[in-house]
């Protein structure tokens, strides 16, 4: 029961991340959705150890919900960007594309059978849903900020799909993985900051145009 | 259609003819008390009401039939629609399978005449109130149809006294989730609706604001009362929908009732709250939150799919 709560909740986020205008409160969003994915092991934990079930609830809780949001949030503020989102794809449409998206996800939910059984569709379905809402940032946003929440959300997907469908991945693995989401939003943080340092915005639909 | 009428229906349909004013009541209120006034008193709609019906009606000649027959055919419906809506744990005065259409086209004929009759009057700003009207009520719609879909689809009813006899703790315990967001989805729908105050202003005295109140400004007297009274009677109906779900009634029939009165009562301070603490959403922003609230349900029904 409270899994289904707490990825009924994910999937709102991941539709507050789609509607929001404000770069501000997509990554307070973010920040939001990396502490339930927290709570996520410590809700399914039954057949898993306990210190492992422990550490990694804590570790992704403090990484995701307070140490990316907190380097995001530098990033933003020494790049004085400004807070409008500026998006391809208007919010109303990304809305309806996500809508859609949900659709499919749950489709393929119901499609994909795994370890014999179909009890886990919803967990696939938002599993899914966050991949191609990651996606989705990644190319309908302009500001580079926007990149690295997608690359957060996508890799949000990954963690449900491997918490909820795939029992007993080896604590190491996922810790290894914490620690490259770490590096990777830390370099991406920076070369934010430096490629507005350098180019006085960040809008990468202006790179195309860079020749060397 | 069944014909047996239980006595609880019956009664339940005269509180909501009766008392669905002091809703309206109720939110002036609490949004006074907020604002550290004292505000009208809890009557006052009734005042309104009886002096509304004293009062001759006056029509401009450009007016044909159809401006007349607005107020009366909204009324009408908005009664029908409490005639159809299950309260308190007991079916509606009416139910038939697919009743949830009739109940939501209702409003759609009232607003339909409505916008009509603002048309008729040939001034262009109850022209521009009626296509704001239409515009967002053509995004509430889908989110409310999207709603009672997930609600038929996990109770597995097709009339709206079955879905509601359907929902109980059991529901609660199981999938609370799908419960919340189809809450979630007709609080918006109610607050777009009813043209409270993040989609409209029912205290805007500018023209160029409003939305609901532009529509009507030219009625008056018994017929200006009517509108009055429908839009209550809406709001009891629709509040009726939520309440039900909240207050999931099987505890016999007087506390069904009862607990239903009750919760009818703090939704309309919710309201009341919601209005006092929010500032009315920008015109743009208004479709955002309806197709947000769409969304809602939209995750509701997907729950249910899965």
């Amino acid at each position: 029961m409270s899994v289904e709560l707490i990825l009924t909740v994910v999937v709102l986020t991941n539709l507050r991340l789609l509607g929001a205008s404000r770069l501000g409160a997509c990554i307070r969003t973010v920040g939001l959705q990396g502490l339930l994915l927290g709570l996520l092991p410590l809700a399914t934990g039954g057949r898993l150890t306990t210190l492992h079930v422990v550490v990694l609830a804590v570790g992704s809780m403090v990484l995701k919900g307070f140490v990316f949001p907190r380097l995001l949030f530098w990033a933003l503020r020494e790049a004085h960007v400004t807070r409008e989102v500026e998006p391809f794809i208007g919010y109303t449409g990304s809305l309806l594309i996500g809508g859609f998206m949900l659709g499919g996800a749950v489709w393929l939910g119901d499609r994909l059978v795994i370890g014999g059984t179909t009890d886990l569709s919803w967990v696939v379905a938002v599993a899914m849903f966050s991949i191609l809402t990651g996606l989705f940032l990644i190319v309908a946003r302009k500001r580079a900020i926007h990149q690295v929440l997608g690359f957060l959300v996508m890799e949000n997907g990954i963690y449900i799909f491997g918490i909820g469908a795939i029992p007993g991945i080896p604590l190491l693995v996922e810790l290894g993985l914490l620690l490259d989401i770490f590096v990777a939003v830390f370099v991406m943080g920076i070369a934010v900051y430096h490629i507005n340092r350098e180019f006085d915005h960040m809008e990468t639909d202006k790179l195309d145009v860079l020749r060397g | 259609m069944n014909t047996t009428i239980s006595m609880q229906s019956l009664i339940n349909f005269f509180l909501a003819v009766v008392f669905a004013p002091l809703l309206i009541g109720l939110i002036n209120r609490t949004k006074a008390w907020f604002a550290g006034r004292r505000g009208q008193p809890l009557f006052q709609l009734y005042y309104d009401l009886a002096k509304l019906a004293r009062k001759g009606a006056v029509y401009s000649r450009t007016t044909g039939w159809l401006f007349r027959a607005g107020p009366a055919v909204g009324l009408a419906a908005a009664i029908v629609a409490a005639a159809l809506v299950p309260f308190g744990g007991a079916p509606g005065l009416i139910r038939f399978d697919g009743d949830l259409v009739l109940f939501a086209y209702c409003f759609g004929l009232m607003r339909f005449l409505t916008v009509l009759g603002a048309l008729d009057t040939g001034s262009s700003f109850e022209g521009m109130g009626a296509s704001r009207e239409v515009t967002f009520s053509a995004l509430a719609e889908p989110a409310m149809f999207l709603a009672l879909a997930a609600l038929v689809r996990r109770t597995e009813s097709l009339s709206l006294s079955g879905i509601y006899a359907g929902i109980d703790v059991e529901v609660w315990r199981t999938s609370p989730a799908l419960l919340l967001l189809v809450i979630g989805t007709l609080v918006v729908v109610l607050l777009a609706e009813n043209s409270r105050i993040p989609v409209d202003d029912p205290n805007t005295h500018l023209e160029l604001t409003m939305i609901h109140e532009v529509m009507v400004l030219d009625h008056g007297g018994p017929d200006f009362g009517f509108i009055l009274y429908g839009g209550a009677v809406k709001l009891w109906a629709m509040s009726a929908l939520i309440s039900g779900l909240i207050v999931p009634g099987h505890f016999g029939p007087w506390c069904g009732t009862l607990s239903g009165v009750l919760c009818m009562f703090v939704l309309a301070m919710v309201v009341g709250i919601i209005e006092s603490v929010m500032a009315r959403l920008r015109l743009l922003r208004v479709p955002q939150l309806l197709v947000g609230g769409a969304a809602l349900s939209a995750v509701a029904l997907m729950i249910t799919l899965s």
